[in-house]
């Protein structure tokens, strides 16, 4: 046993306090979207109501079209990113070609370029070909920072593949969508799911991309979720942040897994 | 690649225009001629200025903060993070949480009659909504600042974390046994093996706070404000003659961004190391 690590402490002091960090603000937002009249100083909410909930569901507010919308859009976008990455990664995973250093160039820049460089520039853009307001040009611009992260992630998937695999079983006799279906796919399967959750997570939390090319005409989860916000009702907003956060809670469930696995 | 060719057409492109659109070729306000004219509107706009300074001083802040944080916290939990899986997990989540959400929930939980408000009342150490310390909407950005520390130091602590589970502690212990006191083991065995995985985070943490919107956006004033929300109400000011001035902001902010992103492909030659940028 090494002589700092015999110091190991154990992990529980520090999962306690992540713990509460994470589920305290959660069981605050609870609270909050069944509270009613609840104002300073009140610890607790003096009486309870489902009007947020109800008002949710409700097919006047608009959040069920704007969370249809966001799910599709999110969908979509991450399938398309998915597609489009897959050929990219490979290529840049297996094989050393001129120019390597540049696309790796071409591809982060997207990712971390501003959001509202991005948008401008995709208005104008969009604009010139009448494109915006549309569900079109919500997808090819929410594209701009899933698709390079999408390669990236599945270079590393396709870096861990043994290209060799694929050659044996071609020798064996299989044709190459069998290749495809029970060799590569099977192997970096892990990567794409990883990549999908994150593709759809970057679509989902977009705000200000689907604002300004969506002319506010193409209305998602995050833009009725201001809308609450600046109208000054807390209980909804709070509602609506919980089904805003779904997505994250799947996320982490499914990394979780993923750790205890490997 | 096709990948390549949507970046190139869609970023590219929207780049293209951008760059026109600041250069005097924005059609819909009659400009047709090569001028730097809004470059130079920009550099003498009062907003623009508050905004830059603002910008580069929260942007580098909550960076050096989340750094520190980052690697004090990885430092402490390395002890423990050997078998704990949940750790792990627990450090993802902010990663994962959109910054609009974040903005929300820090936004209703530090207001002066917020639940801290609340809890500090209960306590007896304040008296009224007013006396609370203003934390959100502040003049200093100091809940943004929140904000940005609460989402990234916890993703720099996993980028250091992967270096220190993968260096072991050998080292650390043979400059023990030469009598290395706990700081100087730390100075000279730990931190240079840490140090380039701090400095690419903290490159990548950078950038995304200087690009920052939503957060500023929901936690700020509008004035100061930073360069993204103001670049974003001059694109959709009433005056169309501004919308050139955010053309020109959008492509020096581009500007920074491809600079520090050069920096950061010279700091990371390999490509292993992309796949842990697990970034939004």
């Amino acid at each position: 046993m090494s002589v700092i690590l015999k110091k190991t402490t154990n992990p529980r002091i520090a999962v306690a306090i992540f713990s509460l960090a994470v589920t305290l603000p959660l069981a605050w937002l609870i609270v909050q979207s069944f509270a009613r009249n609840w104002r300073f100083p009140a610890l607790f909410p003096p009486e309870s109501s489902w009007r947020a909930w109800s008002y949710l569901l409700d097919s006047a507010s608009g959040v069920s079209t704007a969370l249809l919308n966001s799910l599709v859009i999110a969908l979509l976008v991450t399938i398309l990113a998915i597609c489009l990455a897959l050929p990219a990664a490979r290529g840049i995973a297996l094989h050393d070609f001129k120019g390597k250093n540049l696309v790796l160039f071409l591809l982060l820049l997207p990712i971390l370029s501003p959001a509202i460089a991005t948008a401008i520039g995709g208005h104008a853009l969009f604009l010139r070909y009448g494109l915006t307001d549309s569900y079109l040009s919500v997808i090819l611009a929410h594209l701009i920072p899933t698709v390079p992260y999408c390669v990236l992630t599945l270079t590393g998937s396709f870096l861990r593949f043994d290209v060799n695999l694929e050659a044996q079983a071609r020798t064996l006799g299989a044709s190459a969508t069998q290749v495809l279906r029970f060799v590569t796919l099977p192997s970096i399967a892990p990567g794409i799911g990883v990549s999908a959750v994150f593709a759809f997570l970057i679509s989902w939390s977009q705000y200000l991309t689907t604002w300004l090319i969506g002319g506010g005409k193409i209305v998602t989860l995050p833009l009725v979720l201001v809308g609450f916000q600046r109208s000054g009702d807390e209980t909804v907003t709070a509602a609506l942040t919980l089904i805003f956060l779904i997505p994250t809670i799947i996320f982490v469930a499914l990394t979780a897994r993923f750790w205890r696995e490997n | 690649m096709p990948s390549l060719l949507v970046i190139i057409v869609l970023f590219g492109g929207g780049l293209v225009f951008a760059l026109a659109g600041s250069l005097g070729f924005f059609a819909p306000v009659g400009e047709s001629a090569f001028t730097l004219e809004n470059f130079g509107r920009i550099a003498h706009d009062r907003e623009v200025r508050a905004a830059f300074i603002f910008t580069l001083i929260l942007t580098c802040v909550s960076t050096a903060l989340s750094a520190v944080g980052g690697i004090l916290l990885a430092v402490w939990l390395r002890r423990q993070m050997q078998k704990s899986a949940i750790l792990k997990t627990l450090l993802q989540i902010p990663l994962a949480v959109p910054h609009l959400a974040i903005s929300l929930i820090l936004l209703n939980l530090l207001a002066p009659s917020g639940i801290f408000a609340r809890i500090f009342y209960a306590f007896g150490l304040i008296d009224a909504p007013s006396d609370f310390p203003i934390l959100v909407m502040d003049a200093y950005g100091i809940g943004i600042c929140l904000a940005y520390i609460l989402k990234e130091t916890p993703f720099i602590a996993l980028v250091v974390l992967t270096i220190l589970v993968r260096v072991g502690d050998e080292f650390e212990q043979a400059a023990q046994n030469l009598g290395a006191t706990a700081w100087q083991r730390f100075r000279f065995v730990t931190l240079p093996f840490i140090a380039p995985a701090v400095v690419f985070s903290s490159l990548i943490v950078w950038v995304f706070t200087f690009g920052a919107f939503e957060v500023p956006f929901v936690l700020g004033r509008s004035y100061p404000t930073m360069l993204a929300v103001a670049a974003n109400r001059k694109f959709n000011s009433t005056d169309l003659t501004e919308r050139p001035e955010a053309f020109a902001l959008a492509v020096l902010m581009t500007i920074v961004t491809t600079l520090f992103v050069w920096l950061y492909l010279r700091f990371t030659r390999n490509l292993v190391e992309f796949e842990k940028t697990s970034i939004f």
